[in-house]
């Protein structure tokens, strides 16, 4: 390809040396280049959210951004919730719990907006938070569910690490 | 001959347990079709119609095929010999011509049509080629409404194939003996599914096994397996249907497309794995339409508001092609046009008619969510003519519950209409009293005769669940208690394998986190009709719960007769541990032993089959009905016609919720969807047949912001007869009265019954209601 | 839906991405900040440059200060930053309460205001706020510098008075007045999208009447404008319900909105006087 940049992306800690075009996006990039499937593409002109990713812990959309355009960030997807041991961050339990995913393509976007928010803002307020989460698209739930499991996992976030005997 | 083995306690069945599904989709580990690879894979871009209608003088692709990394490009010549894309078996004679070829023949008929496609290595570069690939059309006249005289969609065939017809009872005499006729045109906006994910198809041929092999499908994976091998002249069982994860189905993904099609040719001529994904914009003019409908409905009515006689004349915008559901949306919606209601007298005639539009099939409730709008603004159309409550209206003309089960004497999609079981009044009692009505109406009210545009409208819907003939499992536990349950269902993301695996671990004994269901996969079970029309708890369910306990008794016999010094009726099984029921300290055994027990060698020695396995059967070709009512207050901001949703109530009878969790959930999207057609989606297109909805800018689905706390309230008052479990389905549950209670509320909210009748209902449609001398409170 | 090929620059100070504009400018070359209009339209191939020029990497360019009495906002500037106040007194207030309309937040951690303004959509907010107000920008191309004014600035649908190879370098707001009042309002069919109609209203209160007022209407013509007919009936007046309702009608009949078929310009018209009424209350309402 006569366009192809090298680039080094850090994405969830992770440095992913590749060589794209300039015109491949951030989510394509993802995907393909580092198999970091996670990070959907629902409709690639940046409304409805499904390719939410973080970039220095704000929420972006991976589709309206070129790979080479986040080189020297910090990168943060779907992949990179859970710990390494496999225990879910709160957020990801919540929607489990609250039945917040169905056909679970949305989920990862609202996974990352969701994370940003609270971690932006701990005492979110309840209209700030729909606010936020209006910003994406979902077809399967009727978003209550995901409102709720928001909510569950700020107030767990917000609950001391330590809960006296 | 031992004695029957008593039911299984409900362990699972009932219990919102959190779904199986939910692990690798939280983790970023879903597997969509997006992410489907093959080693040396080509990408396919499809070179689309920009023409409504016109004839193809010209395609020239020689620089396509002239470009860098371009493999092959094919026009409609390559592909003349794949026969059209084929309807479901139907009565209706003389659709045939009717059909979609692959790519287009000489003609193409609506914005978005297929008429080339490149494939090239890499997704950017397939769609650089596309559009090097010049075609030149010389447009013919456009026909874009169903309300015009029907056209010609090709020389000697009109744009008009058929007409739907239903009709029972004395219609003339209804309408002479009437105290009063009512007539209303009503308008169903053109709306469709629009998953979150488009659509996608990989198709491989694995020479090893001579297999064809499609990635993707989902929804019907045998039938489309089926058609498939008919179109491109293979075996069926030498093609492979696949599921991946699937980001919402909705009807509109799963029937088989061009797209489809042309990916396994590919697959099968270029001799390499071949893989589209479409983009959004592609979806949203190639993907199946829906509900487009205008109908002019009359009822004649007796001095009580009964309904005597109902006479639908409708005209259904089929867009450019008959696709694969033929006309079984048109027939679907006349036979629904009653809902729950009784009426002696009906005539339901639908003008099935072509446009030069993205053609149309099911959408979540097909047919119903538009026959639903027509018979409650019926009902409230009686209210206002002759001085009565809205809700009075409905409890005259329901079904009484010492008629159920009631038939219709019609057939719908072929088969009879009987509404299984319900008592409908008692139902709407309960709804009334959930949500305080009298007070709720009384102060809706005051509120507005102090000035605020607010209203309250109720609607009453029949929905329509399960569809035969039949569905079959295969149940196993292999020799580490494993339990295995392969199915033909598929998955679209709704929770089929947790609602199976409780059913399956009920009637089992085991932990419903121990079975594994294995769905959307043909090469391991040979037959299987599909997840649409909410019938995979049904169908499937109910062999699954046929299975599970013949598995049951298949184990309880040899841990009788081998293990346990006992007789079956005297042991129950309890997480995958069968136990004696009479005594606490006897010996057990597990569902792995008895398996290790059935291991070949030592099944044959004892003259038994191999195996802890059975298969399971239901059959069916009756629907079971569920039921329900919603009820809604909207808040109109007058100035700019724009429509707050303050408050939403949406019950809902299942009969029997396996997961009433799952249920709700249903219900909590269905209704959104419904909202979407009520308030916000349209396929608008301009006069030349342009389509102007084609990104998500356009195209408004409903966002968190404008949807209101809904109040679910879900019974089991119902259970149907049809089935072991008495389930009904939920897959499309609160979708049907969202448009018809809308449509009341806004009526209330303006004081002008009747004035909704075009969905959806935009600001600037209502401004035009508001604008038009109609009175409005001091 | 992926943008067709373009040579990529990232130039790290202003004269390299200018002089990369000079060469490459026009239909060849386009600057890229926040890219949440750009890449949109370069996904849907409606826009096809040879050339990006991306100046995020670019120093200096994100700048939020108050030099001689305006405030100065940077190319790079992100619709984010105005979400807490930037600067004392109501333009500070008006910019956060303005900046909850424009998209939705993933979109405001990219978007930049003078990405707007070059942009010059007709139901850009930034476009209309700066069209009311008022404001100089400050612009360089291979040419040299030059301070371009609005009124002036914007020409047209998605025109403005910058040159192709021109790179808007900051945008300059007046600071308003501690007495300034001031009210936005717009409808749309559901929060974040574009405004079918939007408005804001800004004046100050002597003697108990309206002097100063601006009055500037977007999202319904080509371009965001003050309706100076408007403006004239509000001036001396006393800020009564009965006022502002006037002014709205008078709003709503000198605007020529653009006839589309999801919004006809009667309808338009219709909003446009809800959104002026609206913008006015919320003026009078503003000051504490």
């Amino acid at each position: 390809m006569s366009n192809e940049i090298d680039i080094t992306l850090e994405i969830n800690g992770a440095q992913y040396p590749l060589r794209v075009e300039a015109r491949r996006t951030l989510a394509d990039t993802l995907r393909e280049e580092c198999g970091l499937t996670g990070t959907n593409s629902g409709c690639e002109h940046g409304v409805c959210g499904s390719c939410t990713v973080l970039i220095d812990d704000e929420p972006v959309r991976a589709c309206l951004m070129f790979a080479v355009q986040a080189q020297g960030r910090q990168l943060r997807t779907v992949e990179g919730l859970a710990q390494a041991d496999g225990q879910l961050h709160p957020l990801q339990q919540a929607f489990i719990d609250h039945h917040a995913l169905q056909c679970g393509f949305c989920t990862p976007g609202f996974l990352m907006l969701a994370v940003s928010a609270l971690e932006r803002n701990p005492q979110i307020g309840d209209d700030e938070l729909r606010e936020v989460l209006s910003s994406n698209l979902c077809r399967c739930t009727g978003y209550q569910n995901i409102l709720k499991a928001v909510r569950a996992a700020a107030e767990h976030m917000r609950a001391p690490a330590a809960k006296p005997a | 001959m031992n004695a029957p083995t008593p039911p299984p306690k409900k362990r699972w069945i009932g219990q919102s347990v959190t779904r199986l599904e939910d692990l690798p989709l939280v983790t970023g580990r879903g597997r969509y079709a997006a992410a489907v690879s093959f080693p040396h894979q080509l990408y396919m871009r499809v070179v689309r119609s920009n023409y409504a209608h016109g004839r193809i003088v010209a395609i020239d692709a020689t620089a396509a095929r002239a470009a860098p990394g371009c493999v092959a490009v094919w026009t409609g010549v390559d592909v003349a010999h794949i026969p059209p894309i084929e309807f479901r078996p139907t009565k209706v004679q003389g659709l045939e011509p009717y059909r979609q070829h692959v790519l287009a023949q000489g003609v193409v008929r609506y914005v978005g049509e297929p008429v080339a496609v490149v494939f090239a290595r890499d997704a950017y570069q397939a769609e650089d080629i596309a559009d090097l690939v010049e075609v030149e059309i010389e447009p013919l006249p456009v026909i874009m409404s169903a309300l015009e005289t029907p056209g010609e969609f090709a020389p000697g065939l009109p744009s008009e194939p058929t007409i739907v017809r239903k009709e029972f009872g004395d219609l003339r005499a209804a309408f002479h003996d009437a105290h009063a006729v009512l007539e209303l045109e009503l308008k169903i906006g053109r709306h469709s599914g629009v998953p979150m994910e488009t659509r996608g198809a990989i198709a491989r041929y694995d020479a090893l096994r001579d297999v064809l092999e499609l990635h993707g499908a989902t929804k019907r994976p045998h039938p489309n397996r089926d058609m498939i091998a008919r179109l491109l002249g293979r075996s069926p069982s030498s093609v492979h249907c696949y599921e991946c994860h699937i980001g919402g189905g909705f009807g509109v993904r799963g029937e088989l497309y061009p797209e489809d099609i042309l990916v396994c040719a590919a697959a099968l001529t270029l001799g390499r794995p071949v893989k589209w994904i479409e983009d959004r914009r592609e979806n949203l003019m190639a993907c199946n339409h829906s509900r487009e409908q205008i109908h002019r409905v009359r009822a004649a009515i007796d001095a009580d508001g009964r309904v005597l006689g109902f006479d639908d004349e409708f005209f259904h915008d089929q867009g450019a092609y008959v696709r694969t559901h033929g006309t079984r949306v048109a027939d679907g919606t006349a036979s629904t046009l009653l809902g729950p209601y009784l009426v002696p007298a009906f005539r339901a005639v639908g003008h099935y008619r072509l446009t030069n539009k993205t053609p149309a099939a099911t959408y979540r409730s097909p047919g119903r969510f538009e026959s639903t709008f027509v018979h409650e603004r019926v009902m409230d159309a009686i209210a206002a003519k002759l001085g009565l409550d809205p809700v009075e209206v409905r409890r005259r003309n329901l079904i009484p519950h010492a008629q159920m089960p009631y038939q219709r004497p019609m057939t719908g999609l072929g088969s009879p209409v009987v509404l299984d079981s319900g008592d409908y009044a008692a139902h709407l009692d309960k709804v009334l009293a959930r949500v305080g009505w009298d007070e709720l109406r009384a102060k809706v009210t005051r509120r507005r005769e102090a000035g605020e545009a607010v209203g309250l409208g109720l609607a009453y819907f029949l929905e329509k669940s399960g569809q035969g003939p039949l569905e079959g499992v295969r149940l196993t536990v292999d020799a580490s208690g494993a339990v295995e349950l392969v199915t033909a269902a598929a998955s679209l993301g709704q929770g089929v394998e947790t609602s199976l695996a409780q059913i399956c671990a009920d009637g089992l004994g085991v932990d419903y986190r121990t079975v594994r269901v294995i769905h959307g996969r043909t090469d391991v079970i040979d037959y299987g009709f599909g997840a649409n029309a909410a019938r995979v708890t049904i169908m499937v369910g109910s062999a699954t719960h046929i299975a599970a306990l013949k598995l049951r008794e298949k184990a309880l016999a040899i841990a009788a007769e081998d293990f346990l010094e006992a007789t079956p009726d005297m042991l129950d099984i309890i997480d995958g541990r069968i136990t004696r029921t009479d005594r606490a300290d006897a010996p057990t055994v597990t569902l792995a032993q008895i398996a290790q027990a059935l291991a070949p060698a030592k099944a044959a020695a004892k003259g038994r089959a191999p195996g802890l396995t059975t298969e399971g059967v239901f059959e069916c070709t009756q629907s079971a009905f569920p039921f329900g009512a919603h009820v809604a207050v909207v808040n109109i901001d007058r100035a700019t016609g724009g429509v707050c949703v303050e408050r939403y109530l949406a019950s809902f009878d299942i009969g029997v919720a396996i997961n009433p969790m799952l249920v709700k959930g249903q219900i909590a999207g269905s209704m959104v969807q419904g909202l979407g057609g009520a308030l916000f989606e349209e396929f608008i297109y301009d006069a030349d047949g342009q389509p102007l909805a084609v990104t998500f800018a356009d195209y408004m689905l409903p966002t968190m912001s404008v949807v209101p706390d809904l109040e679910i309230l879900l019974t089991e008052d119902a259970p149907s007869p049809l089935n072991p479990l008495g389930i009904k389905g939920g897959g499309e549950s609160a979708i049907t009265a969202v448009g018809a209670v809308i449509a009341a509320a806004i009526d209330d909210a303006l004081a002008t019954p009747g004035a909704v009748r075009q969905l959806p209902v935009t600001p600037q449609r209502l401004r035009t209601l508001l604008k038009a001398g109609i009175a409005l409170p001091a | 839906m992926k943008p067709g090929q373009f040579t990529y620059h990232a130039p790290r100070t202003v004269e390299e991405a200018v002089a990369l504009l000079g060469e490459h400018g026009g239909s060849d070359g386009r600057i890229i900040a926040g890219g949440q209009s750009l890449v949109p339209t370069m996904a849907l191939r409606l826009a096809q440059p040879a050339h990006l020029v991306d100046i995020n990497g670019v120093a200096g360019l994100d700048r939020i200060e108050v030099i001689d009495g305006e405030l100065v906002i940077g190319a790079c500037v992100r619709h984010s930053a105005f979400e807490r106040v930037v600067v004392d007194g109501p333009l500070g207030v008006l910019l956060k309460q303005v900046v909850h309309h424009i998209a939705h937040y993933p979109i405001r951690t990219r978007g930049t205001f003078c990405g707007s303004i070059a942009h010059a959509d007709p139901a850009s907010e930034w476009c209309l706020l700066t069209a009311t107000l008022g404001a100089r920008l400050r612009a360089r191309s291979v040419r040299g510098e030059r301070l371009l004014t609005e009124p002036g600035f914007f020409e047209g649908m998605m025109a403005t008075a910058l040159a192709p190879d021109e790179l808007l370098l900051e945008t300059r707001l007046p600071l308003l007045s501690a007495d300034t009042r001031a009210g936005f309002n717009e409808f749309n069919r559901r929060p974040g999208d574009f405004a079918i109609a939007m408005a804001l209203a800004v004046y100050r209160l002597q003697d108990g009447v309206i002097v100063e007022p601006r009055l500037g209407v977007g999202a319904v013509e080509a371009q965001p404008r003050r309706i100076t007919a408007a403006e004239a009936l509000l001036d001396g007046q006393p800020p009564t319900p009965q006022l502002f309702a006037e002014a709205a009608a008078l709003a709503a009949q000198a605007v020529e909105p653009l006839d589309q078929n999801a919004e006809t310009a009667d309808y338009k018209r219709d909003v446009v006087r809800a959104v002026v009424a609206r913008a006015l209350a919320g003026a009078e309402g503003s000051h504490e």
